[in-house]
């Protein structure tokens, strides 16, 4: 046992210095590599799927992809890890990922806890009910005794159960992890009713035999901020993620789009200039190059084209803004001043 | 040439017609006693039901290469999942373009495979041409040198990943399983406990943890700046978890052997290793192939746990296709194709166990 007092601590401080060191400077070790490890959805179609070609696209693809044209001027440095809804925060608190863009709520408790940090939103959405019209249902308020299709291990499970118990209703959760077979039961008539995220509600119920046949509940139970996440304590890699997203929100404020990025940069608007880095300053304080700006949205695009490319309404997930239009729309995304 | 008639006799006169030819074997199997007269109809009756409207769906109404526009209003089969998604099943995010050099992969590894079916072929030779077979394997899927692109195998997925984790999980597992039960009957109290110890370590645990250390907490205990190649990673874990459940087997293997063929081994004078070697596990893998097949088979199947590591075997690829909401009804076609693929593989390996148990059932 004598060896053994020694050998403990010394593990235990092995653990700590090598979770330490990857902590202390993500942006250093991002560079180092040369590339940004992204952990992402897998197959939710929209935000994060590879297509038929094995090519990745989605709006949490995007996001990812606009950091990396922040760091690297190089939308294309990246890889991806995809990820389950269980294992998603595992792999960030291990360093196996440096930041996370995997359609994950923001909370309160995951970002104390769970030792992470969210972002700005990059979608905000809300939990919803999808039931087909033949059962009569108005209202999720009359679903007592209902049973209901649910992913595990998501904030959904807990909400939908904390819905039913305030409005004294029974429920009957049908669980099955992934989403196509989910939807495929629903469909089936394995379930009354399914609650999901409502972005993802539109996209199942796109693809059912007959969609007019289903319809969603006006009631949304909840507030699902999704946001991309990083790792606790590292606050300039907080920043720089944070900041890649609001840029291209930003960018949508201001009528900077891929197309027009260039003519641009001729602008005499103050705004404008400090924004693409013409008046510099901006890219300095990141700790990025001056044109960080520029590159996100001249690779991927400002908000509204990253929206309509991925889930917007000529997709077969045909979802509105809504929620996700700009604060000068009706909407919650706002961006503070880039100075 | 002249025919003439043979001379009748006893053996001329044939059997009446219901004894022989196909009525007489309907007869005998089908239909030789009430309850099995019962049991035949009943399942004539099931397939009746059964089989028309599969041959309809499947066959008759089926699309092939259509949109999912069109196999949505059709009402049969959709395999237009398949052919649509076939190249990301079978090969993941393997670069589009470089696709045929994982083809050129499998289709030598299993020729390599079906060449050394036959024990005639089993000649020093073979061994030089599996080491050839496996390197040239490697330099196709990796690429770096020969002028071909490198690909990272973090791009691997689809069929090769399932075959490599397989087929090299599969035969390192057997040696090392091999050895630890050779281990867990020594005399050697450390060599003896450490076998023992770590056969029930390994057992007492699901493979999906196994793989989950291995992929997130092994490599926090790695320096920083040394990572193990995933891939490497899961396979290590499939070693690892499926050699415990050999040793197990070959252990009964080892336990039934007779006492008389050690102690005739001692006499003439062979030493430990000539004894194992040369008498007892000739004679113990021997008997023992039929639940090794069995392991090896559900460690193939197992394969397809990786996907919790965020490895894109071949079900996942599968699952992932059919995330698109073009193709999202269509889960029983693509889940049929896959399990077709996973049938012929351990139809191969108990088929050929089979034939293996056969050509070496001598000396009874």
């Amino acid at each position: 046992m004598r060896e053994l007092r020694h050998v403990v601590p010394a593990v235990v401080a092995a653990f700590c210095l090598t979770t330490g060191a990857a902590v202390a400077g993500t942006l250093d070790d991002v560079k180092a590599k040369g590339f940004i490890q992204a952990g992402v959805n897998g197959d939710l179609f929209g935000f994060a799927k590879p297509d038929e070609k094995g090519v990745w696209r989605g709006l949490d693809v995007d996001t990812a992809r606009a950091v990396a044209a922040a760091v690297f001027a190089d939308a294309d440095k990246i890889k991806y890890t995809p990820l389950t809804a269980k294992t998603r925060f595992t792999a960030l608190q291990s360093g196996e990922i440096d930041v996370l863009t995997r359609n994950a709520t923001q909370t309160l408790s995951r970002d104390t806890d769970l030792g992470l940090d969210f972002t700005q939103v990059n979608y905000y959405d809300g939990q919803g009910f999808l039931v087909p019209k033949q059962l009569g249902v108005t209202s999720a308020t009359q679903l007592d005794g209902a049973s209901v299709c649910v992913l595990p291990g998501t904030t959904t499970e807990q909400n939908v159960a904390d819905y039913f118990r305030v409005q004294k209703m029974k429920m009957n959760p049908v669980v099955i992890e992934n989403t196509a077979e989910l939807a495929k039961a629903f469909f089936a008539g394995r379930c009354d009713c399914m609650t999901s995220d409502a972005s993802q509600l539109a996209g199942i119920r796109a693809v059912a035999p007959t969609p007019a046949d289903y319809v969603l509940l006006p009631e949304i139970i909840s507030k699902e901020p999704l946001a991309p996440a990083v790792r606790h304590g590292d606050n300039q890699w907080k920043d720089i993620v944070n900041y890649s997203v609001l840029a291209m929100i930003e960018a949508e404020e201001l009528g900077i789009t891929s197309a027009n990025i260039d003519e641009m940069m001729a602008s005499t608007d103050p705004k404008i200039q400090r924004f693409l880095g013409v008046s510099p300053g901006n890219g300095k304080a990141l700790g990025l190059d001056e044109k960080w700006a520029y590159n996100i949205i001249k690779q991927v695009g400002n908000y509204a084209e990253v929206f309509e490319r991925n889930v917007g309404v000529k997709t077969p997930l045909m979802l509105e803004r809504g929620l996700n239009a700009l604060w000068t729309n009706g909407g919650l995304m706002y961006s503070p001043p880039f100075k | 040439m002249p025919q003439t008639a043979p001379p009748r006799s006893a053996a001329d006169v044939r059997p009446p017609v219901t004894n022989i030819g196909v009525l007489g074997w309907i007869r005998a199997n089908l239909f030789n006693g009430p309850l099995n007269s019962l049991l035949t109809l009943t399942v004539l009756y099931l397939l009746w039901q059964a089989l028309p409207p599969f041959i309809n769906w499947a066959l008759v109404d089926s699309l092939w290469f259509s949109s999912s526009e069109e196999c949505k209003a059709a009402g049969g089969a959709c395999w237009s999942v398949i052919t649509a998604n076939i190249r990301f099943i079978l090969f993941g995010f393997y670069p589009h373009d470089l696709q045929w050099r994982p083809l050129l992969g499998i289709c030598i590894l299993i020729a390599l495979l079906l060449y050394s079916q036959n024990r005639r072929h089993w000649r020093p030779s073979l061994a030089w041409a599996w080491l050839i077979g496996l390197f040239s394997m490697g330099v196709l899927l990796m690429g770096g040198i020969f002028g071909l692109t490198a690909v990272e195998s973090t791009n691997w997925g689809g069929l090769p990943l399932t075959l490599l984790l397989s087929v090299f999980g599969l035969t390192a597992a057997y040696p090392v399983g091999v050895v630890l039960a050779l281990g867990r009957q020594s005399r050697m109290p450390v060599v003896k406990s450490f076998c023992v110890v770590y056969i029930e370590l390994i057992r007492g645990v699901p493979l999906i943890s196994l793989l989950f250390m291995s992929s997130v907490v092994f490599p926090l205990f790695l320096p920083e700046g040394v990572t193990v190649n995933k891939i490497l990673r899961a396979q290590m874990a499939i070693i690892l978890f499926t050699a415990a459940y050999i040793a197990e087997v070959v252990r009964g293997g080892l336990q039934g052997m007779d006492r008389g063929q050690y102690e005739a081994a001692k006499s003439l004078g062979l030493n430990y290793l000539q004894t194992m070697r040369l008498v007892i596990l000739p004679q113990a893998l021997k008997i023992v192939i039929p639940p090794s097949v069995s392991i090896l088979i559900s460690a193939f199947k197992d394969t397809s746990l990786v996907v919790i590591i965020a490895l894109y075997d071949l079900l996942k690829t599968t699952q992932t296709a059919l995330s698109d909401p073009k193709w999202m009804g269509f889960s029983a076609e693509a889940y049929l194709f896959v399990a077709l693929i996973y049938f012929v593989c351990c139809w191969f390996m108990s088929n050929y166990s089979r034939r293996l148990e056969k050509e070496l059932d001598t000396g009874r």
